[in-house]
């Protein structure tokens, strides 16, 4: 495909400044199968970005009713009918694991569809094109206008303001609802718009729309190109089984225009289906020409596959000369072997398996999740104390946790050396014989729990005791175990 | 730039000129907003270079603009800490000690406060965790020699004993061999009569009732007729498994022989009531407090 360079077409840059320009690239509009699906899932990306903080989700009274709220005062992450604590931000490391995974699966599968198709860079620089194009209008336009631009008349200046006004807009809308998930949406909104809200609101809308605006605005291919690590690292994962928006030309070369193609074709001599029209140039979000081979700009959107496929159909010829191809296909195919696509093979069924491992270990981690927990540390210094009466006591700081959503009155009790008896500083009250204590809601409590062995019951150097917590009202249990020392 | 016009002929793209392994590198030039953001970053640098204290100099150092120093923010910090925490520690020193018990956010609040003020003032004697030493009572046990309610206590860490204060603690074991009070036959004799008392095994061959006697005779007045001990004069009780200094014939004969006189600071100088309370309900909460 890489034919040896015309020495007379050589670009000398040598002597030219350490940087090189930006390219400027005129997108031009497309229509196809992947450009709607592009369209399908821009409009689901962005409606659960900003419409998902309005969400609403019953939790019970005093508790927060937002779906997905990000509670960092109270240290709670919400999410529909999960809570979690703190300690539990493993299920977060769980949860990048499988994000981990599934691009690293999809990256098997399609090759850089995330790039194409579900990347926040993506989805909004499309977006800013889609604005782009609507005031500007299409690649020809904008490019004519933009080589004017000694005479700009007041309406163009009106244009360009129009433009970076509604850019500006939807970056300041991309920052907004960014805060909506650390706050109650409704309530952050009035205090938004009557300039109530935290000052660490605005400074985290000031940053969202700066970036929104100068990433989707200014940068973006830029941002795939040069700043992102996801292409380097792709680069070693994929196989020649990955399917990637490839130009098939062992079926586009030789390429000449049309007429002569068909001149040379009734000649019955070889000749490709590309008529290097450069329709897939145009309409490239990153400005290459895919003809050149895969490469690392390429963000595999699949919009130069519907430009080449209405070109082939206004030619009348096979579409897909550009599509979702491997590279042992360019090769069969060369061969005259017909095409093979697997899916299912080792790399692809290690990945979901890994996935599906994962998965597991969370959900069984989410459904045998407790609500009432006790965690307990044994004094170090102290490890034991003789009392006066030659009976031997152990100290121990536990924390209590309550992840309902009332208060509960707990029993403390402890199985370890016989007849040992229990005291808890703090405690509430003793009743029959058994400390209790009043578990606030959402909450944790620490408490000293004092466990004393008669002298007569003489335990051994280190036996066994284990703490057990009981929800009286609800019968929950929870319990831990530890170790009784003996001086 | 350079004189190297080698092409690759496969990219059509000039190289550097550069050749490892027979691999030329490209000449790809980083863009533009690249290079500004990277010479921004050095322009940055030396910004920070004048503004904050950053080069050393012979004896000391440049200070900067701004008369930034990273200590004085911290000293800020700590004086933000207490005044956030002022409030609460008001509130503590207005609760009546018993209380501060009952109340979950005090109890939490006295014993992290006690907790650094004991690391800070008392571990050095008591050890970390109040577990004492030889000479220095175990905080986390139910003995006390000058008593072990929140009161007691409080009393204690705010006069000490034998501190040289007004109100401190007084009151010593004498020193009844040095004195020439008993004799060391005695001293022996009566030692092993107090280890009898807590049940400990006593020296083959010797006279109970002489021990019982020559104790009776001069250690009651202190340490009680039932040798229980006496809280008001600082005397232990002799009968529980709770020795001080030690409980072996020889540690007792060098007790009795020269008397013991320990000394506990008095605090009340040096720290305020609001943390001798927190101090004390910490103290009190090891699980020895009475
Ligand atoms: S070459 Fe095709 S698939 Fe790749 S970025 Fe350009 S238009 Fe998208
Ligand atoms: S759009 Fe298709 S036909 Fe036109 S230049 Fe590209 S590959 Fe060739």
């Amino acid at each position: 495909m890489n034919q040896p360079v015309n020495p007379t077409d050589l670009q000398l840059d040598d002597d030219g400044p350490l940087y090189a320009a930006q390219k400027k690239v005129y997108p031009q509009s497309v229509s196809g199968t992947f450009r709607r699906t592009k369209w399908g899932l821009m409009a689901f990306c962005l409606g659960v970005y900003y419409l998902l903080p309005f969400v609403r989700w019953n939790r019970g009274l005093g508790a927060p009713d937002q779906a997905v709220l990000i509670d960092l005062p109270n240290s709670r992450f919400y999410f529909f009918f999960i809570e979690l604590w703190p300690q539990e931000v493993y299920y977060f490391t769980g949860l990048l694991i499988v994000a981990a995974l599934t691009l690293f699966l999809m990256n098997a599968v399609g090759g850089r569809i995330w790039c194409g198709y579900l990347c926040p860079q993506t989805v909004w620089t499309d977006l800013f094109y889609a604005v782009e194009r609507l005031i500007e209008g299409d690649r020809r336009e904008r490019m004519r206008k933009d080589a004017a631009k000694g005479t700009m008349k007041l309406e163009r200046f009106a244009e360009i303001l129009l433009k970076h006004s509604i850019w500006l807009m939807i970056a300041w809308w991309t920052g907004g609802a960014w805060v909506l998930y650390f706050n109650d949406a409704p309530t952050l909104v009035k205090q938004l718009v009557t300039f109530q809200a935290p000052m660490i609101a605005y400074i985290w809308i000031g940053i969202l729309t700066a970036t929104t605006y100068l990433l989707a605005g200014w940068m973006r291919e830029q941002v795939c190109v040069y700043m992102c690590p996801w292409p380097r690292i792709q680069a070693a994962l994929t196989d020649e089984w990955a399917l990637n928006v490839t130009y098939k030309y062992d079926r586009g070369e030789a390429r000449t225009s049309l007429k002569k193609a068909n001149e040379l074709r009734a000649l019955g001599q070889p000749v490709g289906d590309c008529i290097d029209c450069y329709q897939c140039v145009a309409v490239c979000p990153t400005g290459i020409d895919i003809r050149n081979g895969s490469q690392l700009d390429c963000i595999q959107c699949g919009l130069c596959i519907d430009a080449c496929d209405t070109v082939m159909n206004k030619i009348g010829r096979e579409t897909r000369l550009i599509g979702y191809d491997n590279d042992i296909n360019i090769h069969r195919r060369a061969a005259g072997k017909p095409p093979i696509y697997r899916i299912v093979r080792p790399r692809t069924v290690t990945y979901a398996v890994m996935i599906a491992a994962v998965g597991a270990i969370m959900l069984y981690a989410m459904l045998t999740r407790t609500l009432l927990d006790i965690n307990v540390l044994h004094d170090r210094n102290p490890v034991a104390v003789k009392l006066a009466d030659g009976s031997i006591r152990n100290a121990y700081t536990a924390r209590l946790l309550n992840k309902r959503g009332f208060d509960r009155v707990i029993a403390i009790d402890v199985d370890g050396p016989v007849n040992a008896a229990l005291h808890v500083v703090g405690a509430d009250s003793v009743t029959q014989d058994r400390p209790m204590i009043v578990l606030a809601r959402d909450t944790t409590t620490e408490l000293r729990l004092l466990v004393t062995a008669p002298a007569e019951s003489n335990p051994a150097k280190s036996i066994p005791v284990r703490f057990r917590v009981t929800d009286i009202g609800l019968g929950e249990v929870a319990s831990v175990t530890d170790h009784f020392v003996a001086p | 730039m350079t004189e190297h016009s080698d092409i690759d002929h496969v990219s059509g793209r000039s190289t550097t000129g550069h050749q490892w392994d027979g691999i030329k590198e490209l000449n790809t030039p980083l863009p533009r907003w690249w290079v500004i953001t990277f010479y921004l970053t050095i322009v940055w640098a030396i910004g920070y270079w004048i503004v904050y204290p950053a080069w050393p100099l012979l004896r000391s150092h440049t200070t900067g603009i701004w008369n930034y120093s990273t200590r004085a923010e911290v000293a800020n910090e700590l004086a933000n800490l207490e005044k956030i925490r002022g409030d609460k520690m008001v509130a503590l020193g207005a609760a009546p000690l018993e209380e501060i018990e009952k109340n979950p956010a005090l109890l939490a609040l006295a014993r992290a406060r006690g907790k650094t003020v004991f690391g800070d003032n008392c571990a050095p004697c008591h050890g970390s965790g109040g577990a004492g030493a030889k000479g220095y009572p175990n905080l986390n046990d139910d003995e006390w020699v000058w008593g072990g309610s929140l009161d007691q206590i409080m009393q204690t860490i705010q006069f000490g004993v034998r501190s040289g204060h007004a109100k401190a603690h007084e009151g010593a074991m004498l020193a009844f061999g040095k004195d020439g009070i008993l004799k060391k036959d005695q001293i022996v004799t009566v030692a092993n009569y107090v280890r009898s008392l807590s049940g400990l095994s006593t020296a083959a061959g010797y006279d109970a009732a002489a021990g019982k006697k020559i104790f009776a005779e001069n250690c009651t007045s202190c340490h009680g007729d039932n040798a229980k001990g006496n809280q008001e004069l600082g005397a232990p009780d002799l009968t529980d498994k709770i020795w001080l200094f030690g409980s072996d014939e020889a540690t007792l004969v060098e007790t009795i022989s020269n008397g013991r006189a320990g000394v506990m600071p008095a605090w009340v100088d040096r720290l305020d009531p609001s943390t001798i309370k927190a101090l004390t309900v910490y103290v009190h909460s090891l699980g020895g407090g009475k």
